[in-house]
């Protein structure tokens, strides 16, 4: 006997909205086992991650300014991922528009510099993300490469040469050699929403790129474009779209997204230039992306889910001495399931009699 | 009635007097944010032995907490106001990067004591503390000149930050002691912690000639290769002979229990300040583990250091200290460096092979 996966003739789209919530049905079940095994009582753990967060005002700020990042990288990844275009570097990009972002910032540190700075830092940091998602992107255009990998390799390039900077010219000369650049001037900081509580700017700029994209893939030419050169290449070139045009605009976008997600991170709620900023926002994105189906509203949701998983993940460590490790495992698992059952959405399971010869073999 | 009112109020009084003795015993909440797993085998499994001996000292008076893996980003901030908010009264954050997010968690709670490990900055209820590790570095410098037959020692290095600068400058002082034409070798690997880098570092500086390798990053990892191409190294923060039974010479343990335990019960009885402690091998916030793999005589020379070191009567940044360029640095502490000058140490000594990154 053998184990084929086949193509499915039709998928429902029931099924393809429910396929993300019984995913995280199974997650949460295995995650109540692995509570179970460490000793600890799994509906109280569960409370702790899933419901504790939402019931006060610090840690519902603070899912905001987690999930920030997040979601506007993953509305970004969402287009590629559409188009059939494969961006993996977003980590890269979110990085180099904080870098370019901060040029700003830093040479008018401590010069009376009036209020323009904070938005020419926010234009600098999408104008560097998208300059750099474009390296990858030209070099499929013209020569053909791989853009998975060439945009995940750029993502290290991009994090050394953000070393070099903090490290080497635009090290605070007050700070012991520790590398970071000095602390960014109010003018150059995004503004807090509230008095208290780190939430910014920043979270109205996420939901306005939500809402952007939502008009742009519903209403427009452009947004129809996309879903077709992603879902019939043949049909697209048919209908005189530009697959290698498409691949340009995307990868554009999606990088100018994740630069100014990186800007508002590093002229937000870290006030500096620093390696680090990123726990790896561009790779969490990527997940988010799917797990929100690449649609906007999903991945609002789905970023918010995964922010709640962060913190709730802090809380476990608090209350209950629950490792970290596990929230690491949750994603992981979140991740798996999410895949598994896309792909059975996708293909069906069949088990298909195979040759005498290969039964030999178990003897 | 009159008796039945005073009864009822009797019994309100002890109701409301046992009341407050079980908030007055309610236990003193401890917090410690770490930098790397507490598996590192490094830095953060060090403060986590601290944590535990005070929990083994102060158990039935304390509570304690600690999140793993802090990333010193932004991260950082919610982290340690995660403690402060959940009742915590006493906050160790443990790693150098912690500093401008414990203070400004400080300003915001102000009733909170907070501990910062290895910075500068500080507040009247942020208090810092590190060790005299340059100490240590000595000690191993003195080794490692009598134990290197080609007279080149590797040196891992992490981030260019006066600590790290200084444990290096106090190394090849302490080699020059006893061979005068020591090479030192430096790696920076810009990170606290990463198997990986650490031990590619370790290969490379073994295929440049080094014979002794020592870190200041907090794995294993170095060990491991030098064990491996059967040369010398010293382990750094724990006792690391087990990864190197026939490699250790040494390790520099870092040794906050003590530490912890002290401030600790200054909390609980209400004594804590705000302090700047600097402690060393004196005071054994830094302790040296056996001296392994080594000569008799080079193990008594070792203890002798040590013991000297203890004493006050040697001090590894004793006047002149030269300068890369051979010239004396100003010595501001008559005799020795001042303490400012080394927690701020920004310049190489003469003869260290290399350049401070950015400089």
């Amino acid at each position: 006997m053998q184990l084929v996966l086949e193509k499915r003739a039709e998928r429902s789209t029931k099924i393809a909205i429910a396929s993300p919530l019984i995913a995280i049905a199974l997650t949460l079940v295995t995650m109540s086992i692995l509570f179970a095994i460490l000793g600890k009582n799994p509906i109280a753990a569960l409370i702790v991650y899933f419901v504790e967060p939402l019931t006060d005002s610090f840690t519902l700020m603070e899912i905001a300014v987690k999930a920030t990042p997040l979601v506007m990288i993953a509305v970004g990844l969402s287009l590629c991922y559409l188009a059939n275009v494969w961006n993996i570097g977003a980590e890269g990009q979110f990085i180099m528009g904080a870098v370019c972002g901060s040029y700003l910032a830093v040479v008018t540190n401590g010069t009376d510099a009036g209020p323009w700075v904070l938005p020419a830092m926010l234009l600098m940091g999408a104008a560097g993300g998208a300059l750099w998602a474009l390296i990858p992107a030209l070099c499929k255009v013209k020569f053909g490469a791989n853009e998975i990998l060439t945009s995940l390799m750029l993502v290290y390039v991009a994090d050394l040469i953000m070393d070099y900077l903090v490290r080497g010219p635009w090290r605070d000369p007050k700070g012991m050699n520790f590398p970071t650049t000095a602390s960014f001037d109010p003018v150059a900081t995004v503004p807090t929403l509230f008095e208290t509580g780190r939430i910014h700017w920043g979270a109205v700029v996420a939901l306005i790129v939500v809402a952007l994209a939502t008009v742009m893939l519903g209403r427009t030419i452009k947004g129809f474009e996309i879903r077709v050169v992603g879902a019939a290449p043949r049909a697209a070139r048919f209908a005189g779209f530009s697959s290698n045009r498409l691949v340009l605009f995307t990868f554009a976008i999606s990088g100018a997204l994740a630069g100014l997600a990186g800007i508002i991170e590093v002229a937000g709620p870290v006030g500096v230039l620093q390696p680090g900023i990123s726990p790896g926002y561009g790779f969490t994105a990527i997940i988010v992306a799917f797990l929100g189906r690449l649609n906007p509203v999903g991945i609002l949701i789905a970023g918010l889910f995964l922010a709640l998983t962060f913190i709730g993940g802090e809380g476990a460590q608090i209350s209950m001495k629950i490792p970290l490790d596990l929230t690491k495992v949750f994603q992981g698992i979140l991740l798996f399931y999410v895949l598994a059952c896309d792909s059975l959405i996708l293909y069906r399971i069949r088990l298909i009699a195979t040759a005498k010869k290969a039964s030999h073999g178990v003897a | 009635m009159k008796k039945l009112m005073m009864t009822a109020a009797a019994a309100a009084v002890a109701i409301m007097a046992t009341g407050f003795s079980a908030t007055a015993a309610e236990k003193l909440k401890v917090g410690f944010i770490y930098l790397g797993p507490i598996g590192d085998l490094g830095w953060t499994y060090m403060h986590e032995l601290g944590r535990q001996a005070l929990v083994k000292e102060l158990g039935d008076k304390i509570e304690t907490t600690y999140l793993e893996n802090v990333s010193e980003g932004p991260d950082s901030e919610r982290s340690i106001e995660q403690l402060a908010r959940t009742g915590h009264q006493l906050i160790f954050t443990t790693s150098f990067g912690y500093m401008d997010p414990t203070l400004k968690v400080a300003k915001k709670y102000p009733k909170i004591k907070f501990e910062h490990a290895t910075g500068f900055k500080s507040a009247p209820n942020m208090g810092t503390y590190s060790g005299k590790f340059y100490e240590g570095r000595y000690i191993q410098g003195v080794i490692a000149g009598k134990m290197s037959k080609k007279g080149v020692l590797g040196y891992i290095a992490s981030f260019p930050i006066p600590e790290v600068i200084s444990g290096i400058n106090a190394t090849i002082l302490g080699a020059q002691t006893v061979n005068p034409d020591i090479k030192l070798k430096v790696i920076w690997v810009n990170t606290w912690f990463d198997p990986g880098k650490e031990a590619d570092a370790a290969k490379a500086l073994a295929d440049q000639g080094a014979d002794v390798i020592m870190q200041h990053t907090d794995s294993p990892a170095a060990m491991q290769v030098a064990a491996q191409r059967g040369i010398l190294a010293f382990g750094q923060d724990s006792d690391m002979i087990k990864f190197g039974p026939k490699t250790q010479l040494t390790s520099i343990i870092d040794n906050w229990g003590p530490y912890y335990i002290r401030q600790t019960k200054a909390a609980l009885d209400g004594s804590w300040k705000a302090g700047d402690t600097w402690d060393g091998l004196k005071e054994k916030m830094v302790v040296m583990a056996p001296y392994t793999n080594m000569p008799a005589d080079v193990k008594a020379l070792a203890e002798k250091t040590e013991a000297a070191i203890v004493a006050g009567t040697l001090h590894p940044f004793k006047c002149p200290v030269l300068g890369q360029d051979g010239k004396a640095v100003e010595c501001k502490g008559g005799a020795n460096l001042d303490p400012g000058q080394i927690l701020g140490m920004n310049f190489y000594v003469k003869g260290v092979d290399d350049k401070i990154p950015g400089k």
